[in-house]
């Protein structure tokens, strides 16, 4: 069995400036993943307001509450513990504690393993508690194993990837965008203020290098007379 | 007024400032510690780190107080309430940043501010005081820097303060009995966290802001050393300035408004574009609240700490107990108190020092910087030998001190400083 983080990570390529992204993955997140993951320190109306979701649509992405002030709650029961050996995480931090390309690669490394529970398991999170909710999009995928010679000189098997077995809904780009676009959207709501942080930065920036100049100024302006 | 005597007016300012000058010594200490303050001409880029100490302390007093506002100090609420602050709180995420950037910004800038006392000699007496001082606000910066980081509650808050509040239960006899009183409970707990928030925003800022005050008093009683180590005051101008002095303000002050965007450009950019610094400055296991039933993967204390952590890793239990580790990261704390009386050179700058305290400071500063790696580090592969290997190093730059200061040839020491930046 594969250790945690022994392999590498896919790019994302996740881009919290594309707007669009974030709205697909508002829905797609919504849509498949919302009815176990909650994320409760994302309000609904902050979401709307900062994905540019009009009120109107809102009310589709929301399942829990009907007050848009809510925090996105999952539709799980508190004591739901038992159902899958352990609840569901909140996912509003997991892209900060995490990363967005680990979300990305996780969910397109499960694999069937039957050993598991739900039959599934996965290449980046070994023994995960969750099902392959996505399967009925991106098909079923088989493991790939790789000879590795130990300090003893002889070879074992070890997880290397895994690859296509029977098709799914999506075409594989498809899927991939799909699940892009969820990365996308949980890099959001780790840090919702995130995209202004950044391009408030770059104004912040400018404004300290002419406070630079000046300054630099002002003190060869006070010390000519130093000698 | 014209018909104003005009004794009342000689004061700069006028008459509300002589109203205040005649109950209070406004202008008397304006003129001592600023206007009137002689520092030498020569100062050079060391030298930004004490006035950039000041501003970040100034700024971790006033968002500290902004994030007390918001913050809730209970394990079952603070974690939450640190999001709270980062999402629904007005600019809440801008001054949340300000004060956990300015944490690790606070060590950078003390850590070079102390090399500078190493580079030339600033401990040397007459500032013994001053460096005393100096070490004594470093030391209340770490227990200020450790607590303020359990607050938040992530998981590695949790443990990394469940490993360190450990490390005194090695103490013989007292040992457990002391942990039980640090964390006030069996585990690190609600109890833990309430007396936590309790130093870290009452005792032991007031503590430092006391000793920030007798540093900067004892440095303005003996004048400031400078990069060529020699006092100014030995030649003095007829109104009994120093010759190579200048009135700290304005001279000082506008100088280091330069230091101070400088170091805004810097400290603003990890705000703005990256905060976490690579998980550095924010732990990524942090963003998990705390699990009294799962360890982080990997369990190290902020990059600050590395160090000292990297050598109570490095030293074996011997005779049955861990306590040694914990002594020698004790030592290497309490030995800094040390350094004037060590340091037994002719000079005091490192322009004219030999070679061998260039050398000595340079192995100092690659082991100091080797420690904090292997600190970061778990400790496998080559990782356990380097800090050892440091560990010692550091310990040799103290403790060999006496000897190599003495035996290193010196240069003659110029009569008046050289230059100015």
């Amino acid at each position: 069995m594969a250790e945690e983080g022994d392999i590498p990570l896919l790019p994302s390529g996740t881009d919290i400036k594309n707007t669009e992204s974030l709205q697909r993955g508002a829905r797609n997140f919504m849509n498949y993943c919302s009815g176990c993951h909650s994320l409760k320190y994302l309000r609904y109306n902050r979401l709307a307001a900062d994905l540019k979701i009009p009120e109107s649509e809102l009310a589709n992405l929301m399942f829990t509450s009907d007050k848009a002030f809510d925090t996105i709650n999952s539709a799980m029961p508190s004591d739901s513990e038992g159902w899958f050996g352990k609840q569901p995480p909140d996912l509003s931090l997991i892209a900060r504690s995490r990363s967005p390309d680990y979300l990305y690669s996780y969910m397109k490394g499960f694999y069937v393993d039957k050993t598991r529970p739900w039959g599934v398991n996965n290449l980046y999170l070994p023994s995960a508690a969750m099902p392959d909710v996505l399967a009925q999009l991106h098909g079923s995928q088989k493991p790939v194993f790789k000879n590795v010679a130990d300090e003893h000189g002889s070879s074992r098997m070890v997880l290397d990837g895994v690859a296509p077995m029977t098709p799914g809904a999506l075409k594989p780009e498809e899927y991939d965008q799909f699940v892009r676009d969820i990365a996308n959207f949980l890099d959001y709501a780790g840090e919702p203020v995130k995209e202004k942080r950044q391009s408030m930065g770059v104004f912040v920036t400018l404004f300290l290098l002419v406070f630079f100049v000046f300054a630099y100024l002002l003190k060869k302006e006070y010390w000519k007379d130093v000698h | 007024m014209a018909a104003a005597p005009e004794s009342a007016d000689s004061s700069k300012g006028g008459r509300f400032i002589g109203w205040i000058d005649q109950r209070f010594p406004l202008t008397s200490m304006w003129k001592e510690h600023l206007a009137e303050y002689y520092a030498p001409k020569n100062f050079n880029f060391w030298y930004y780190f004490g006035s950039l100490a000041l501003l970040i302390l100034a700024n971790q007093l006033v968002t500290g107080i902004f994030l007390t506002m918001n913050y809730k100090p209970s394990s079952a609420e603070a974690f939450a309430s640190v999001e709270y602050i980062m999402r629904d709180v007005e600019w809440g995420w801008l001054i949340r940043y300000l004060h956990s950037t300015g944490a690790s910004a606070f060590f950078i800038v003390v850590y070079l501010h102390m090399f500078r006392a190493l580079l030339y000699g600033s401990h040397r007496k007459p500032r013994e005081l001053v460096w005393i001082f100096g070490c004594l606000i470093f030391l209340l910066l770490m227990a200020e820097g450790f607590m303020g980081y359990v607050l938040p509650w992530g998981n590695m808050s949790y443990w990394g303060a469940q490993v360190i509040v450990s490390l005194f239960g090695s103490l013989p006899v007292i040992g457990q009995g002391l942990v039980e009183w640090i964390r006030g409970d069996y585990y690190i707990a609600d109890a833990t966290l309430n007396r936590f928030f309790a130093l870290h925003v009452a005792a032991l800022p007031l503590a430092l802001v006391f000793l920030v005050i007798a540093h900067i008093l004892a440095l303005h009683e003996v004048g400031s050393n400078n990069p060529d180590g020699i006092e100014i005051h030995d030649h003095k101008d007829a109104k009994g300035h120093p010759l190579d002095g200048v009135p700290f303000h304005p001279y000082y002050t506008v100088k280091d408004l330069v230091g101070v965007a400088g170091f805004l450009l810097l400290f603003c950019g990890v705000i703005f574009f990256a905060p976490a610094f690579g998980g550095l400055f924010l732990e990524s296991p942090n963003f998990e609240p705390a699990n009294v039933l799962q360890t982080p993967p990997h369990i190290a204390p902020v990059w600050y700490f590395t160090p000292y952590y990297a050598m109570l890793r490095a030293v074996p239990s011997f005779a049955g107990t861990q306590v040694w580790g914990v002594l020698v990261m004790g030592a290497s704390i309490a030995v800094l108190f040390f350094v004037p009386w060590l340091d037994r050179s002719p000079v005091r700058s490192i322009r004219y020092r030999g070679p061998i305290y260039k050398v000595m400071l340079t192995i100092f500063v690659l082991s100091f910087i080797s420690l904090g790696i292997c600190g970061l580090k778990p400790p496998s592969g080559i990782y356990p030998t380097l800090a050892k290997v440091s560990t010692v190093l550091y310990f040799a730059f103290f403790l060999l001190m006496p000897w190599y200061t003495k035996l290193d040839s010196v240069k003659p020491v110029p009569e008046r400083v050289t230059g100015h930046a």
